[in-house]
């Protein structure tokens, strides 16, 4: 059972957050490259799943009972390293060394490398099988644990991330939620741009999800409602389709596609962190 | 030899499978809407809690079982080679091979002898594509007794394996006493001093019918079965070619990256000795009977002995 049954303390949950998105930019800044601008924007989500709902245990990374969290787009390995640092998996010290030769922080997150990591991703489209995979072995071995999975609007370009779907409705894994973290930009410009992935929350509905759609998904008080529904959800999996803004929480980065895949140099560090330190 | 047992190495798959299935109830089967021609059918039969049919999604196939082998749990995943190596290669790379999954490919209907469904399911590069994962184990078996083995054995070693199985009824070539399949073992089947014969799948069949060809033609021949492509036994393929100074290479696959290769990936760094190697040649195959297409695109006892004697004249 999630841990979420007390009610979420908001004010707590924002200051970690805030300490996530100020690893994301410690790691991405000491890299001299990485994404910063999804993982900041997935900072809420991460925060909320790994300090709200989901039943982990940093002392005991591989419990067999543990809630399973995989990030699909593995590109926002910033955001889970910061989330899982800062819940205590291993120490947020290590974080510097992300993107080094030797380091356990891999540019894209290995599952034999890192603590808490449930699963090695990184090709797009990869991840969401793997959930289901997860899902399905609870269903098939009468585990309770519930499979949470995170994927790039963008991502959802892959076609292998529909096959995954159409299991997961067709299978009635409700065990499963899959959150699309909805910021509208990849790579080459906005998805709409580039091709299309709208309507998504009709993408996931024609495939026998129940969809939550969050207006904003940077806002974790619209988010535990969302959860504590696709918790309650039986017979079909859950897609929460979450609007958030890339690059959140940093103004020169916010709704700029030019940070998807770049980090900041000194000075723009030492901005980007005086603005993340808030009232600490 | 009219009388001998032909058998083919997709049957021994799905027979063993429910075998294993009797005796453990931690694993399960995942197929790709084949289970009837993968022989994964035997096992849904048996244990139907325990199999999953993903439908005709071999990407999502191989994540599904990376997913379930994460959670704790072994599995194998079957379809026809060309989907499950080769349209899944990626997927295979990446979710099941990068973090080391117990994740055990029974790949069927591999090679030329597919037959009369051609070129597009006859798949010659799942070899090559599978060895070079990190990790990977291969095994080819040759025939009945080996391709039970082999499933056993993959079930109870830790980390993927590629299993490559066949469609063709082929004759059962290791029914001896003292038979002990061990994963990167390589066998030599019968003793010779004038060359080599490194063989693998059903060509280990065609490999002993060489021999016998070329003990008339006063060539004796030493013929190894090596049905774990990797990691290899450099040991005794290397003492053979010592002692022997000439090797041929036989596999239904692509001459390109294959068994073929792996044998003179060895040789070149440990004993360099002249090697031909019988395969598939750079090229598609095509539709027909597979004894027919095997023949056209000389995998045959005769191509296999021809190119012995070529090294040995």
């Amino acid at each position: 059972m999630a841990e979420g049954t007390a009610a979420p303390d908001f004010q707590e949950l924002a200051r970690i957050a805030r300490r996530v998105r100020q690893q994301i930019v410690i790691g991405v800044h000491a890299a001299k490259s990485g994404h910063p601008g999804g993982s900041l924007g997935a900072a809420d989500i991460m925060t909320y799943l790994y300090f709200h709902e989901m039943n982990v245990d940093p002392k005991n990374p591989r419990d067999p009972k543990r809630d399973r969290f995989v990030l699909s787009k593995g590109h926002c390995a910033p955001a889970l390293y910061g989330t899982l640092a800062e819940r205590g998996f291993f120490p947020v010290e290590d974080i510097p060394t992300l993107r080094h030769v030797g380091s356990h922080l891999q540019g894209h997150p290995n599952m034999n490398d890192t603590p808490g990591v449930d699963m090695s991703t990184g090709s797009l489209g990869q991840g969401v099988s793997a959930a289901v995979g997860m899902a399905l072995a609870a269903k098939l071995w009468g585990d309770d644990y519930r499979t949470y999975t995170l994927l790039g609007d963008g991502e959802i370009q892959e076609g292998q991330v529909w096959e995954a779907a159409m299991f997961a409705g067709s299978h009635h894994l409700d065990n499963l939620c899959v959150i699309v973290d909805n910021n509208n930009l990849q790579i080459d410009g906005t998805i709409e741009q580039v091709n299309s992935p709208y309507p998504i929350a009709d993408k996931f509905r024609a495939f026998n999800f129940h969809v939550i759609e969050v207006a904003d998904g940077n806002d974790m008080t619209q988010l535990a409602p969302a959860f504590e529904e696709a918790r309650q959800t039986k017979g079909a999996p859950t897609a929460i389709v979450c609007k958030t803004v890339k690059g959140k929480g940093v103004s020169f980065m916010e709704n700029q596609v030019g940070w998807h895949g770049k980090a900041p140099n000194d000075e723009q560090f030492e901005q980007a962190m005086a603005e993340l330190a808030g009232e600490e | 030899m009219a009388d001998v047992k032909k058998v083919a190495t997709r049957q021994s798959y799905g027979e063993e499978l429910v075998e294993l299935g009797k005796e453990h109830d931690d694993f399960v089967v995942l197929d790709a809407d084949l289970a009837a021609a993968t022989k994964t059918g035997l096992f849904k039969a048996a244990f139907p809690d325990r199999h999953v049919d993903c439908g005709i999604a071999e990407q999502d196939l191989m994540g599904i079982a990376a997913g379930i082998a994460a959670a704790g749990h072994t599995v194998f995943a079957s379809s026809f080679a060309m989907f499950a190596a080769g349209r899944a290669f990626e997927q295979v790379r990446n979710s099941i091979g990068y973090p080391h999954l117990n994740v055990k490919i029974g790949a069927t209907h591999a090679g030329l002898s597919v037959g009369e469904d051609g070129a597009t399911h006859q798949c010659c590069e799942d070899i090559a594509l599978m060895r070079t994962i990190p990790g990977m184990t291969v095994i080819v078996p040759s025939d009945d007794v080996e391709a039970r083995a082999a499933t056993r054995a993959a079930y109870e070693m830790d980390g993927p394996v590629y299993l490559r199985f066949c469609r063709l009824a082929t004759p059962v070539v290791n029914d001896r006493p003292d038979y002990d399949f061990k994963v990167g073992k390589a066998y030599v089947l019968r003793e010779g001093t004038d060359v080599t014969i490194v063989a693998c799948g059903l060509m280990v069949e065609q490999a002993l019918e060489a021999a016998r060809q070329l003990e008339a033609s006063g060539v004796s021949a030493e013929v190894i079965n090596a049905p774990t492509v990797k990691p290899l036994d450099a040991e005794t393929i290397v003492a053979s070619a010592r002692k022997t100074g000439r090797v041929v290479t036989a596999e239904e696959h692509s001459v390109i990256g294959g068994l073929g290769s792996a044998v003179c990936d060895v040789l070149s760094e440990q004993h360099p000795v002249p090697v031909r190697k019988v395969g598939v040649e750079d090229t598609f195959g095509e539709s027909g009977p597979a004894v027919e297409v095997l023949k056209k695109y000389g995998l045959t006892a005769e191509h296999v002995a021809e190119a012995a004697l070529s090294l040995v004249k």
